[in-house]
């Protein structure tokens, strides 16, 4: 199979105020598989993954240095306007955050803002996505209630298929099950690997098990540093970093 | 042993002594209304409403007061909600912090606590006499406009403020600008917040006195501003006139001051039914506000 990079991150640093949350890092992601960043709470995968649809930029003291290159696009240099790569990579939250409106209105948002008002073309849409996002069967005859008035598990899936809409390349997990009970978590991390086939999918957890389930490749981060990168079998397997084979048996974290 | 008992007492005490408080003031405001209501219920009724005021109190009305204080609110809500919200939206959306932004919002709280008659004196200088606005609903209104604006901006600001970043950082996520952002989630999401502090300081407006007082305006008006729209018999039938809004006027608590300061104990009596009118707006606006902020208890 042809491996296609789709985004890069090249020395990468990152600060808040006058504190180093990434040092030096390297990484590159391939297009349409599963990479998880996983690492114990602080590492930096978090702020790692926003940096990919510079979601740092809404925080007053934080500064990056180093590139982010999508498909050979700089996406921190001068020239480049964010909120339109921003519909490329797509983003879903630890919290699941749907806006306080109807399902129907939150699945067209990304949709309605960029200027479409054709409504049977957004009804497509809508129905589109919550089907990919495995949620159309049980909200179909419901579209026009609040989407707060859904369980948390199907509250995410909103999330997921709100992202879908704008037709995304790439998709940011980050950490989207912290906030579920097992169940909704198996739904999610079944519909991360159904998504696979035709989204590049990054996603950051704190749970081992979980990227070993979900994942073709696993960026280990410790204290800022990628420790280890490279395909989920190997690193669980045989981990080449003393501090990773610590992590994954659970010595700390 | 003793000194948890003192603790105990201390407990009952401080119980006792906040509820004494507490009844105080509700009992202090019970007398007041039950004596207001005593003495101008009795006023109450259509031809009060419909009467302009007079030298024979039994005869006179509120007529010129309600409809002037409708007109005064009407021109404070123009001026004083956009500017309002639109600062706030300013202020806590775009403006980056600096010492200039610092200082502008110490100074909007400040002017929160400014006392209104140096608003009115403001008014006398700027409005009546530099831009020859004169005594009419026009320079009210704007003066009343300047007194709850720094109250609506704090207000916007707060509403603002409370909308959680999570709904921000979605909207951002699939690609909206900050413009869309604010316009599309996070002023609906803090709509209810900003209508109750609107409407907290409009009542605040509708009971104000002193500003308008320093401008001069009239207490004896026996007649109504210029309608805004007029009928005729003949074409175009009907006509549009700004005129009201530099017609003098009287407002409220303008005609019960007034009517207050007369020797005679009949128009006592109508001040009386004329607060009742008065509490009757600040407690229907007020209620409205709570009912608001009651249902807007959103949980994200």
């Amino acid at each position: 199979m042809e491996q296609e990079i789709i985004i890069q991150i090249k020395d990468a640093d990152s600060f808040y105020g006058p504190k180093q949350i990434l040092k030096n890092v390297t990484l590159d992601f391939q297009a349409k598989t599963v990479t998880a960043l996983m690492g114990p709470s602080g590492c930096g995968k978090s702020t790692l993954i926003r940096c990919l649809n510079r979601m740092n930029d809404l925080i007053p003291r934080f500064r990056f240095e180093g590139k982010v290159l999508y498909k050979g696009i700089d996406l921190y240099a001068k020239d480049v306007d964010i909120t339109d790569l921003r519909r490329e990579i797509g983003m879903v939250f630890q919290k699941p955050n749907p806006f306080p409106k109807s399902i129907y209105e939150n699945v067209a948002y990304g949709v309605r803002i960029q200027g479409i008002t054709n409504r049977e073309f957004i009804d497509g849409i809508v129905e589109e996505s919550l089907k990919r996002a495995a949620l159309w069967e049980e909200v179909k005859d419901r579209l026009h209630e609040p989407a707060l008035s859904l369980s948390g598990g199907q509250q995410q899936r909103i999330c997921i298929a709100r992202a879908l809409a704008v037709k995304p390349h790439v998709i940011l997990f980050d950490e989207p099950c912290s906030a579920l009970d097992p169940i909704a978590t198996a739904k999610i991390e079944e519909l991360i690997t159904e998504l696979k086939k035709n989204y590049t999918i990054i996603v950051v957890t704190h749970n081992t098990a979980q990227a070993a389930r979900v994942s073709d490749f696993t960026a280990f981060l410790y204290l800022g540093d990628l420790v280890e990168f490279g395909p989920t079998a190997k690193i669980f397997t045989v981990p080449q970093d003393k501090r990773t084979e610590e992590y994954l048996t659970g010595k700390f974290g | 042993m003793s000194s948890r008992k003192l603790d105990r007492n201390m407990d009952a005490a401080f119980k006792i002594a906040g509820l004494a408080a507490t009844f105080f003031g509700l009992l202090v405001l019970v007398v007041l209304v039950i004596d207001v209501f005593m003495d101008g219920f009795h006023r109450i009724g259509w031809d009060f409403f419909t009467s302009y005021p007079s030298r024979k109190p039994e005869q006179a009305g509120i007529l010129s007061a309600w409809v002037g204080t409708i007109w005064i609110m009407i021109t404070t809500a123009i001026f004083a909600i956009p500017l309002g919200i639109g600062s706030g939206i300013y202020l806590e959306e775009y403006a980056r912090r600096n010492r200039f932004t610092d200082f502008i919002e110490i100074n909007i709280a400040n002017l929160a606590g400014v006392p209104s008659v140096i608003y009115g004196i403001l008014g006398l200088g700027l409005f009546v006499r530099m831009m020859h606005l004169d005594r009419s609903v026009l320079a009210g209104g704007l003066i009343l406009a300047l007194l709850v604006l720094p109250v609506i901006i704090l207000s916007t600001r707060e509403a603002l403020r409370s909308v959680p970043s999570s709904i921000r950082e979605a909207s951002y996520a699939l690609g909206a600008t900050k413009w869309q952002t604010i316009r599309h989630q996070v002023l609906p999401a803090g709509f209810g917040s900003i209508l109750t502090g609107i409407i907290l300081a409009m009542s605040r407006a509708v009971g104000e006195t002193a500003p308008l007082i320093t401008i001069g305006a009239l207490t004896y008006i026996p007649f109504l501003p210029t309608s805004p729209v007029s009928l005729s018999q003949q074409s175009p039938y009907v006509h549009l006139s700004l005129q009201g809004f530099f017609d003098p006027f009287t407002v409220l608590p303008i005609q019960i001051f007034n009517w207050v300061s007369r020797p005679q104990k009949g128009f006592l009596a109508d001040a009386a039914g004329g607060i009742i009118v008065l509490l009757a707006i600040t407690l229907f606006m007020n209620g409205a506000a709570i009912y608001l902020r009651y249902k807007n208890q959103k949980r994200w």
